[in-house]
């Protein structure tokens, strides 16, 4: 048996208020009213499609042995970079092993659930595949898709041991079925009539692949307990599933009101929340539309009930801050020209040289561990730290990422430039050894306290607009 | 067994420009200016001067790398120059470099010359800088408040103060260098402020507002040092010399072991223990007659006070509010207005420390003058930040020999 051995997921905390968007542009286009329900997930300004896959892969490999990973899998068409594989710095960040396959699928909505069956498929017994998928579209203002788009990411680790949900099969199609495209060197997507994608496309491309899919697997529509149907159009998904022979109750949320539309992450995001509430011996079909489709059938397992507690989507979207602010919204994502001041305009150049030398201080948080008194410090030096120690060569590796550390010192600083002053920073302490100087992220300045538990998150350090480099680090987040 | 550096070494004359928004100067410029006033008490010829340590931080902000601004600022006659940066107290450093070569005899007369011309970015505040190619990939975002705002927390928590308690102590701080500064026409700001207007002012780094700040300004000092011998052949009396040089570096245990609390300055504790024993010091609250030390931040002036073992381990903040810092108080600290009204021309600073200590010991600060002449004077600089820093302690004082 192979399948889903456990998942994960991360929503970023940053919730903008639909009516915020109305608001701000309904002088433009009224007809904005109309969607002003409910909020959208939002990227922090250091935040983007890795390192929302990070903390979507961290949830999901929580209490599992990463070193029996082989296979990362991302999927995103929002990557940082063209050239540069993203898949392999997340597996430094997560501190896989360095002789596994590292993959980004993009270029497609559907690439999530194509990076699913490609690993499914290519899965060895005794290892993992981990298949991350990642979104963070930019919008237009006063467009229908800033209104409809989230950002967001999951995962899903794969196996044939403890297997919580069995993959019984997939189908796909590929059709040259254009409803949007984002060309080359082009910031966003351009789409064309919804009646249009409705009609010619999901309701002509979708029934005979699901058709395929349930007699492939021998079962029926009423056989099915969850339609994890990703899509923004109203009610096509409940028109899916009626001519699939699935009950309406059976569509899944698609969270619009939560989070919003998390591109290519979306059936992951979907099929995550659909796991944590479901018990075994339920099948769930899971479908994807772009270019054509993907439709996959898993039936969940006992192992299910077995599964550590984790943050998953329905605890990201309990935590989250509602921002009411477009105009903090549009800054982050670069689509006004906001004043920066000078102190902005300081060279982020990354010594791509040091970067590599450095990259498990740097990429994976590994501190030391000293072999000789037991200190454990960050970072990892030539000379242990203990004043009554002082050995020279003497450490191993000790990760950092996953501990949670406290405050010992912070401030909130107005002076220095962030793109979202202040830039709260402080002495984060570990108790059982080992602190370091960290930038704060996701915390209200008045809140922070001496004494306060921090988690570790992998977020963006500095932007170098001048090269178009992402250079990424660690920085302590309130605890959960 | 070393005897330290106590009698060996006499200032011969020193020289301070006028600190500020220097909009009229170049560094050079700046040089000259405190170069003439020191030369000229001094009472040598330039060419007098055997050997010169020079001293800036920002050095890539104004006059660039090596002893060659100097050299050429002044003309010197080929001498050797050094140029010197270690953080906020390089101009310690300048100094600690000049009486050393006095001290060893490998010269007579020495120069040491700290410049910083900073008001040339374009914006307030200290420049914001790389910090080398690693340091950029993990050391925090954070300005000069932002990390020495990281005090006021650790002490907080480990003292048990109130937010409203420590946030008056500072503002007293603040109130008391402006107070001195009024007396002061060298210093970049002489206004006197009030209380009120400390605490309300905006905040630049939780919980340190714009009057908890120093200012940034444009500035530079020298000292011309030889040995006590020389000086009396040419004519000097009431000498002042060197009683004490220490400097203390940070090795990576405040920021990387959890021995420290983040409330005080490891370097300060052991660089003033050193400088009391170097200069013959049993009792420093009772024995040091002045004080100017790196009062970069209000906060930093406040934990100061009990690193360099004046005040009691979380006494700090009844001593401020007592007065015992004012500049009629027992041990005045900052009383030429200190950091906060000059302003942190950094090569500059150490030196011009030293020129109040100087002239106090002398008899020669005018309005600001201590009526019983002190008998020891003492410096203090930090550089870099609580976690991570350098920290010179320096003891001046009249020559009984």
């Amino acid at each position: 048996m192979t399948g889903i051995v456990a998942f994960g997921g991360y929503i970023p905390r940053l919730r903008l208020q639909r009516k915020s968007i109305a608001e701000a542009n309904s002088w433009f286009n009224p007809g904005l009213k109309g969607q002003a329900k409910g909020e959208k997930a939002i990227c922090n300004w250091d935040e983007d499609a890795i390192t929302m896959a990070v903390e979507a892969a961290r949830d999901a490999l929580a209490g599992l042995d990463r070193t029996k990973v082989a296979q990362l899998v991302l999927a995103s068409t929002t990557l940082p970079f063209v050239d540069r594989n993203c898949a392999t710095v997340i597996a430094q960040a997560l501190s896989l092993r360095h002789d596994i396959q590292t993959i980004d699928i993009t270029t497609s909505q559907r690439a999530a659930t194509t990076g699913l069956i490609q690993a499914l498929r290519g899965l060895r017994p005794g290892e993992y595949a981990l298949v991350v998928a990642s979104e963070k579209r930019r919008t237009k203002a006063a467009s229908p898709q800033e209104m409809a788009y989230g950002d967001g990411a999951a995962a899903l680790v794969l196996g044939s041991e403890g297997v919580i949900a069995e993959f019984l099969g997939s189908e796909s199609e590929s059709v040259d079925f254009v409803d949007h495209f984002r060309g080359q060197n082009r910031d966003y997507d351009y789409s064309w009539e919804e009646r249009w994608i409705r009609d010619e496309g999901y309701n002509k491309i979708l029934p005979p692949v699901l058709a395929r899919l349930m007699a492939k697997t021998k079962i029926a529509g009423d056989g099915v307990a969850a339609f994890v149907m990703p899509c923004t159009l109203s009610r096509v998904a409940q028109g899916l599933a009626k001519r699939a022979g699935i009950a309406e109750d059976r569509v899944r949320d698609p969270l619009a009101a939560q989070c919003g539309d998390t591109g290519v992450a979306h059936p992951f995001v979907m099929l995550a929340h659909t796991l944590e509430g479901a018990k075994a011996g339920e099948r769930i079909l899971l479908a994807a539309f772009g270019q054509g489709c993907d439709a996959l059938m898993f039936e969940t397992k006992a192992a299910l009930a077995a599964l550590p507690k984790r943050r998953g989507i329905g605890g990201s979207l309990a935590r989250k801050k509602a921002e009411a602010n477009y105009s903090r919204f549009l800054a982050f994502n670069d689509n006004v020209a906001i004043e920066r001041g000078m102190r902005s305009e300081v060279d982020k150049q990354t010594a791509l040289s040091t970067l590599y030398r450095k990259r498990d201080m740097i990429t994976s948080l590994m501190g030391g561990k000293c072999r000789k008194c037991g200190t454990v410090q960050w970072p990892k030096s030539n000379v242990c730290v203990n004043p009554n120690c002082n050995e020279f060569k003497s450490q191993d590796d000790h990760p950092f990422a996953e501990q949670v550390g406290k405050i010992m010192s912070f401030t909130a600083d107005q002076l220095t430039y962030s793109p979202d002053p202040p830039a709260c920073s402080g002495m984060i302490q570990f108790d059982e050894g080992g602190r370091f100087m960290a930038d704060f992220t996701d915390v209200e300045a008045p809140s922070l306290k001496v004494g306060q538990p921090m988690q570790m998150m992998f977020r963006i350090k500095d932007q170098d607009s001048m090269r178009g480099f992402v250079r990424y680090f660690w920085k302590a987040a309130p605890a959960a | 067994m070393a005897s330290g550096i106590k009698d060996k070494v006499a200032i011969l004359g020193m020289g301070c420009s006028k600190f500020g928004e220097r909009w009229d100067a170049e560094a050079d410029d700046l040089i000259v200016e405190a170069f003439l006033e020191g030369i000229k008490d001094a009472g040598i010829e330039k060419n007098q001067i055997q050997a010169a340590w020079f001293s800036t931080a920002i050095e890539e902000q104004h006059v660039g790398k090596s002893g060659t601004p100097l050299a050429v600022a002044l003309r010197l006659p080929y001498i050797p120059v050094t140029r010197v940066e270690n953080f906020c107290a390089s101009g310690s450093e300048a100094f600690r470099g000049a009486v050393y070569a006095v001290a060893s005899g490998a010269v007579d007369i020495a120069l040491a010359l700290g410049v910083e011309k900073l008001k040339d970015t374009g914006y307030g505040g200290l420049p914001q800088r790389g910090r080398g190619p690693l340091n950029n990939l993990f050391t925090p975002n954070l300005s000069a408040p932002g990390s020495f705002a990281q005090l006021a927390e650790a002490y907080r928590a480990k003292h048990g103060v109130s937010a409203e308690d420590l946030k008056r102590a500072m503002a007293h701080i603040s109130v008391k260098s402006h107070d001195n500064g009024s007396r002061n026409p060298k210093a970049h700001l002489t206004n006197k402020v009030t209380e009120e207007t400390v605490l309300n002012a905006p905040i630049v780094a939780q919980p340190l507002g714009l009057y908890d700040c120093c200012g940034v300004s444009d500035g530079a000092a020298c000292a011309i040092v030889t040995t006590p011998e020389i000086a009396r052949s040419l004519g000097k009396k009431d000498l002042i010399t060197v009683k004490a040089l220490q400097l203390a570096v940070s090795n990576g245990v405040e920021s990387s072991h959890n021995s420290w609390d983040g409330s005080y300055f490891a370097t300060a504790r052991i660089a003033s223990k050193r400088a009391y024993n170097e200069a013959g010091i049993k009792n420093p609250r009772q024995e040091v007659s002045l004080m100017e030390v790196h009062d970069c931040f209000s906060v930093t002036e406040l934990v100061t006070m009990e690193d360099l073992h004046i005040s009691a381990e979380g006494g700090a903040i009844k001593d401020v509010l007592d007065g015992f810092y004012d500049h009629d108080g027992k041990v005045p600290c900052q009383i030429d207005g200190g950091l906060k009204c000059f302003g942190h021309p950094i090569g500059a600073s150490g030196l011009r420390m030293l020129y109040e200590m100087y002239l106090q010991l002398q008899g020669r600060a005018g309005a600001r003058q201590r009526k019983d002449t002190p008998r020891f004077g003492l410096t203090h600089n930090l550089g870099g930040a609580p976690a991570q820093n350098v920290c010179s302690v320096s003891i001046v004082g009249r020559y009984d020999g």
